[in-house]
């Protein structure tokens, strides 16, 4: 008993220290692996943009490919183009599509099969078709819209809220599903709010983040859509891209640059507005 | 005139299920009224129709005399306080309390007036700034009730708020809840499963299974006496014996081989079984008053629950066990097990239940 009360004594005696810890085996091959892999991902990215951006400085001289297109005042205008195209396709998908996926979670939960549904079609019609579809339908009586500049925005608009359909709707749903809409909904209606200041001051707020996201991919696939801008004649970023230096070689290479750029400072946009909005989301009884 | 009135309210869901059947209930203003049952009763149903997120299939829904049945929610004047809080998570502690009154069109000074008003009735002065995500379940919880009182609602809704909350803040939340809503006069229903909760709080509690009322009483005639054998099992503990009427009109009762006589008739006939339901808290072991049952038995158990004894006795046959429970003290001359020993009660706070029948002490 005293031998055994002698060596508890000593075990509780010990200091405890770091070597008293058993290593833990197999991780620097652990780490070595995941950096290996993450190289590889990054040069895999990374190589063409490298690439590209090389090519771009060939033309001679050097910078000509990229100062060129810097001082063609078309390439600014239509791109400003492109982006309120952008907008506007934003803006509408927002309105049309917010109150759909709201109404759909809150009041018929059994139409969301059909919604998403419909909200894939868009990748099953290529764009050549929708657009042959617009110009037919839309270049005559009751509504010949292709006949102005204006009725020919419009359709562009419409067809890219079409196109972008599939990416904003889920974007919306997504974060509809981590909100207790339901008890939400139900709280403001008690405070005596109607619908549309339920939309407007609880839900679309917080749904930002996934809003944005929606966005981000929507302003992607405006800027960079070809068909349709081209079919409906409208002075694209991408129509005139094609139009001016399809015939070129180191200009669209500047040219892929600048949009990378563009689509990272996008997201870039989107993360610093993003961050910190989630941990408010997920507080207690919200869900 | 009763200020919160439901009459005749039933609700029944596509597909025929009933949740709520023939509801009816007169509300004074500034009452306290708990709706408490199981889950599934219709306690939170029938909130709800008061509310306006469900519409009645019948009834009528009135407050301070005008119909509200057919009005839609948020032109209702209630507010309401949800077991999941419920905070905008995007707005301020301020901004919630304050958005009641903003919806209706209130200046910017007596939304803030009136917020820090509330802040301080809730006890958390100062803390307007803060996002709900900064705060802890109960904080967030007397937000929501803030919010919920700040535009002067007629009548004050509450779905359970104490249930998400541990056990330490449910007691202390729960008493200023009582305070707020005396120092205010608001008329209340508070929905809950917890008795405990409904028996502290309430000057009335509706007692609810399946979708219909068991009994409206106070507190004190719902713990001590129930009208049906659902409110004796579901509020309070009780003790249930198994006994057979002798005669019917003078309430004579064979339990165990002994004769007994509840207070009045007994409403089956004779020869047939039925059951008597005893609190634990009126046995008492010994002879009692000369007036008092004697029922004789054999200690079963017994058991040392720090300030309790609780001294468990088999009668004869198939009566079934009591509990008594007796206060401990360090002379008590507790029984040994295996004696013969004789527990007494008053009469009249014996309640005969006709056919239904337990041998165990049962927890509510």
């Amino acid at each position: 008993m005293t031998g055994q009360t002698d060596r508890l004594q000593a075990e509780l005696d010990r200091p405890t220290s770091w070597p008293d810890r058993p290593a833990r085996r197999g991780a620097p091959r652990k780490t070595v692996a995941s950096w290996l892999f993450l190289l590889l991902g990054v040069v895999y990215f990374a190589l063409p943009l490298v690439g590209t951006l090389i090519f771009s400085l060939r033309a001679k001289p050097m910078l000509s490919a990229w100062t060129d297109m810097l001082n063609d005042p078309q390439v600014w205008s239509t791109l400003g183009y492109s982006f309120v195209i952008g907008l506007i396709t934003i803006i509408v998908s927002i309105v049309l599509l917010v109150p759909t996926a709201f109404w759909v979670r809150l009041r018929l939960p059994r139409l969301r099969p059909i919604v998403e549904f419909v909200t894939l079609l868009p990748f099953v019609v290529p764009p050549i078709v929708l657009v042959f579809g617009l110009i037919t339908t839309f270049s005559r009586p009751p509504l010949p819209l292709t006949g102005t500049n204006l009725g020919s925005d419009v359709l562009l608009v419409c067809a890219y809220v079409i196109l972008s359909l599939p990416y904003m709707y889920r974007a919306v749903d997504a974060g509809l599903r981590t909100i207790d809409i339901r008890t939400l909904t139900e709280a403001c209606q008690s405070l005596g709010a109607g619908w549309f200041t339920i939309l407007w001051r609880v839900i679309l707020p917080n749904l930002r983040v996934s809003i944005l996201s929606g966005a981000f991919l929507t302003l992607a696939i405006v800027v960079g859509e070809f068909t349709i801008a081209n079919f409906l004649a409208r002075p694209m970023f991408a129509t005139y891209l094609q139009l001016i230096y399809g015939n070129l070689a180191y200009q669209p290479a500047a040219v892929a640059l600048i949009s990378f750029g563009i689509t990272w400072g996008a997201m870039g946009v989107i993360a610093l507005i993003g961050r910190g909005s989630q941990d408010k989301s997920e507080i207690g009884g919200a869900h | 005139m009763s200020y919160l009135t439901l009459t005749g309210v039933k609700k029944q869901f596509p597909g025929g299920f009933v949740a709520v059947a023939d509801f009816n209930l007169a509300m004074e203003k500034g009452e306290f009224v708990s709706f408490l049952g199981p889950s599934g009763c219709g306690k939170t149903t029938t909130l709800r129709m008061i509310a306006g997120f469900d519409q009645p299939t019948t009834g009528r829904v009135l407050i301070d005399g005008t119909d509200i049945t057919d009005r839609p929610p948020n032109r209702r004047n209630v507010g309401m306080v949800f077991q999941a809080y419920a905070l905008f998570p995007n707005m301020t502690v301020a901004a919630n309390i304050g958005f009641g009154l903003k919806v209706r069109g209130a200046d910017k000074a007596s939304i803030a007036r009136r917020t820090t008003e509330l802040l301080e009735l809730i006890g958390l002065p100062g803390k307007g700034n803060r996002y709900p995500w900064q705060m802890s379940g109960g904080q967030q919880q007397r937000v929501a009730l803030a919010r919920a009182l700040a535009f002067e609602p007629q009548v004050l809704l509450l779905d359970e708020p104490l249930s998400a909350l541990d056990a330490k803040i449910r007691v202390s939340l729960r008493a200023e809840i009582r305070a707020i809503q005396r120092k205010l006069g608001i008329t209340t229903v508070y929905v809950t499963h917890d008795q405990e909760e409904a028996l502290s709080l309430s000057d009335r509690i509706v007692v609810m299974s399946e979708g219909r009322i068991e009994q409206i009483g106070t507190p004190f005639e719902i713990y001590n006496f129930p009208r049906t054998p659902f409110v004796a099992r579901f509020v309070g503990t009780l003790n249930v014996l198994s006994a057979r009427v002798i005669d019917a009109t003078t309430g004579r009762l064979d339990v165990g081989g002994q004769e007994m006589r509840a207070t009045g008739a007994v409403g089956a006939a004779a020869g047939s079984a039925v059951s008597l339901a005893l609190r634990p808290e009126i046995l008492a072991m010994g002879d009692g008053e000369p007036d008092h049952v004697r029922l004789r038995g054999t200690v079963d158990e017994v058991t040392f629950l720090g300030a309790v004894v609780r001294i468990r006795v088999r009668l004869p046959g198939d009566a079934g066990v009591a509990s008594v429970d007796t206060f401990n003290n360090p002379h008590l001359a507790v029984p040994a097990r295996d004696s013969a020993v004789t527990f007494s009660f008053p009469a009249e706070a014996c309640l005969v239940l006709g056919g239904w029948c337990q041998t165990r002490v049962l927890s509510g």
